[in-house]
């Protein structure tokens, strides 16, 4: 007997909760104990009291396991709402990684037109290294890495995924 | 201090009372004295000592249910909480409103592995509706109170307070709850319009119908249950029930087609598997109902009606989900159907399609010879008792089964049992929960001779509280379920299933202060039986059946409702491993 792997669809989905002791690990642990993937989580205040946290979730799943998700989170007791952004339609998603590069000469050259291309900062220099800071989409994120690679990547930092849905609504 | 400030423990109990908590169920401890002194400085709330936490959190469990009451538990921080995990689970699987408060240690010490200290929040986190971790004494009436709402509305289940003893000893003022409003949390009651009026075209157009009821309608409360019979009477359709629902609709009606599932009767199952339109009512589409899902009623609209959106579209998807109360739903169901002036179909043609599946008698069962059949047993024991409407609690196991299949319910609140997490051991703690909400009731655990050693120290409970509990002990040496897959899937090696040395269950009775009964023969049933009820206080009997008794009809892992087995003689020796791993 063999276990079966059933296709899976990403989404994003945003989640707004009580900034309250707990909450972050009762949304992970939700997804443990249920079996759900997480593929990234972001999670910080956004309200002027600091009492609500928007909480972004990146994860992947059959329609019908989605569809369960979203019911899960939502009757969580400090769940304010769940929306679904991939299933809502037009919506804004950022990453931002800081990539550490060391070399020198055409390496070191390479690397800094690589970050012109993608527009990423330098947020840190010495003779033989550099930070960037680049944002994008994940896919452009993930591009950039890998370029990185070919000229002295030596580690990364990312933040995950934080998305917005665009005009004028709120989600 | 001003004078009107109180200790947190004093808060507590004050806050429990106004509440309308009139028992607890406990077991005191280093992280909860200050609480144990507070009850002890009162009369209004009685405490009920356990002999082990699980065991009061089950008895919480067997008051809510009996009573429709939320039920309270109190234990100490580390063990005490984790002792009480499994009845929180148990609480939360079968949606059964308790509130359970469990002392941590010192704010200061959180964290630091201090003498008993586990992290509560942490381990309940995913086994209660809802966990709180109280580090301010003013805030503590409030959250009691939302405890308690959170408990009680919506889909019911497990809450959990965790006070630490800092917390319990420092005052604040004393506010007395008022009306719970929480900005998040606002369960819907009522169903959607344009939803009801749906389900009521697809009701009265349906040509074989059929109802499908859960715990649902039992929490929703004794009206649902009503509002239950008058639907089914209005609309002339079957009604069957999951393990958690029966009583809600009565036993001795004629459209009541028995229990459905993997133990169901032939007759529920094949119109489940026949049934154009299905109505759920506050039930789950769990896979002991559902057999294999892609085999399940294929030919049916499905209708699930449940206070939980999560629950719906699970398991199984269906055409109209309607998100309220159960009763709620269903008054305006009935109110529409009767505005819209329908009348019954003619729905003959499915009731003789019903009629045929009942002829197969899928409960028959023949008693004869010296050994005592295990349903020969329980059907004797519902002879004798039900005129009195008794409260059943029930261990889990093959016993737990016959009990559903052979006693009938009439009324809602009269079954206690284990579904969800399937916990053996909660049938005799749940029954001096029963008992203590339910003083004058007849309440009996039908048991396994194996559960009941998992919470046999609660017989000291119920001699302490003089609680007239009655634990009727199926005794066939096995745990049988068990002992009846390994024969049916694992070609009949029972691995670890034989009940060895057990205890002279009579002799066991004497030493606790009961009343010890031994039942051996058919021709001794009658008179054990009556012996147990007339007998005052506690008494277990020790009710020897036949051994190797499997419970059938059953649908075995993997199979469809409509490849149901009536007898071992249709069985297999072994299982494939596909079937084997679906459990």
């Amino acid at each position: 007997m063999h276990i079966k792997e059933e296709m899976a669809e990403r989404h994003t989905l945003s989640i707004l909760v009580d900034n309250e002791a707990g909450i972050l690990a009762r949304i992970a642990g939700l997804f443990t104990a249920r079996g759900y993937n997480i593929e990234s989580l972001t999670v910080a205040e956004v309200t002027e009291k600091q009492d609500v946290s928007r909480i972004t979730i990146v994860t992947s799943g059959t329609p019908a396991v989605i569809e369960q998700i979203i019911h899960q989170l939502d009757r969580l007791i400090p769940v304010h709402s769940v929306t679904d952004l991939s299933a809502r339609g037009p919506h804004v998603e950022r990453e931002m990684a800081l990539v550490k590069v060391a070399g020198t000469g055409e390496h070191r050259i390479e690397a800094l037109r690589l970050a012109d291309v993608y527009r990423a900062r330098v947020v840190d220099s010495t003779i033989s290294s550099f930070v960037f800071e680049v944002t994008g989409s994940t896919e452009k994120v993930d591009t950039f890495i890998k370029l990185m690679r070919q000229v002295g990547l030596v580690e990364i930092a990312r933040t995950g995924v934080v998305a917005i849905n665009r005009g004028v609504e709120r989600t | 201090m001003t004078t009107q400030e109180i200790g947190g423990a004093e808060i507590l109990v004050r806050t429990l009372s106004d509440l309308g908590v009139d028992v607890i169920f406990g077991y005191p401890g280093g992280a909860v004295l200050p609480i144990y002194d507070a009850l002890f400085k009162q009369d209004r709330i009685k405490h009920v000592l356990v002999r082990h936490e699980q065991a009061a959190v089950h008895a919480a469990e067997g008051y809510a249910r009996s009573t429709g009451k939320p039920g309270v538990v109190l234990v100490t921080s580390g063990p005490g909480a984790t002792n009480a995990i499994t009845g929180i689970t148990d609480a939360l699987m079968d949606s059964i409103p308790i509130v359970v408060i469990t002392g941590q240690v010192a704010t200061h010490l959180i964290g630091t592995d201090a003498f008993q200290e586990a992290d509560t929040v942490g381990l309940t986190r995913h086994c209660s509706k809802h966990n709180y971790l109280v580090k301010d004494p003013a805030r503590l009436g409030a959250v009691v109170a939302e405890a308690f709402h959170i408990a009680t509305s919506g889909r019911p289940g497990p809450v959990v307070i965790d006070l630490p003893k800092d917390v319990q000893v420092a005052t604040a003022p004393y506010q007395t709850p008022g009306k719970v409003e929480h900005k998040t949390y606002k369960p819907q009651i009522k169903g959607d319009e344009a939803a009801i009026a749906q389900a009521v075209e697809m009701l009265a157009n349906a040509e074989r119908p059929i109802l499908y009821t859960g715990g649902g309608v039992i929490n929703s409360g004794p009206h649902a249950a009503q509002l239950l019979r008058e639907l089914a009477k209005t609309t002339g359709a079957p009604v069957t029930s999951t393990l958690m629902g029966l009583g809600a609709f009565p036993a001795s009606d004629p459209q009541w087609l028995g229990m459905l599932g993997m133990h169901g009767t032939y007759e529920a199952n094949w119109a489940m598997n026949q049934a154009d339109v299905i109505l759920c009512l506050g039930a789950r589409f769990d896979d002991r109902v559902t057999g294999r899902l892609d085999a399940f009623a294929p030919h049916s609209k499905k209708i699930h009606v449940d206070i939980d959106r999560s629950s719906v579209n699970k398991t199984v998807r269906v055409d109209l989900p309607i998100i309220g109360d159960v009763g709620a739903v269903m008054d305006d169901i009935l109110a529409l159907w009767r505005a819209n002036g329908h009348k019954a179909r003619d729905l003959g043609g499915w009731w003789r399609q019903i009629d045929g599946w009942r002829q197969k008698q899928s409960l028959a069962f023949e008693q004869k010879g010296d050994e005592i059949l295990p349903q020969h047993a329980i059907r004797e024991l519902w002879k004798a008792t039900h005129a009195r409407n008794p409260i059943i609690t029930t261990e889990v196991g093959q016993h737990q089964m016959w009990a559903a299949q052979h006693f009938d319910f009439n009324d809602p609140n009269k079954w206690l049992t284990s579904g969800g997490l399937g916990t053996m051991g909660y049938g005799l703690p749940a029954a001096i929960g029963a008992q203590m909400g339910n003083p004058d009731a007849l309440v009996i655990d039908i048991a396994g001779e194996a559960s009941i050693l998992m919470n046999i120290q609660e017989m000291s409970t119920a001699a302490q509280y003089r609680l007239p509990v009655k634990v009727f002990i199926l005794n066939n040496e096995y745990m049988g379920m068990v002992r009846q897959w390994q024969e049916l899937t694992y070609a009949s090696r029972y691995s670890s299933s034989y009940s060895e040395a057990l205890p002279d269950f009579v002799k066991l009775a004497d030493a606790y202060g009961w009343t010890g009964i031994r039942i051996e023969g058919p021709q001794e049933l009658e008179a054990g039986i009556r012996q147990m009820i007339e007998t005052p206080g506690p008494v277990m009997v020790d009710c020897r059946v036949a051994k190797l008794a499997n419970c059938f009809p059953m649908i075995p892992s993997g199979a469809a409702h409509t490849e149901m087995l009536l007898q071992a003689a249709e069985v297999s020796g072994e299982l494939d491993d596909e079937a084997k791993a679906l459990v």
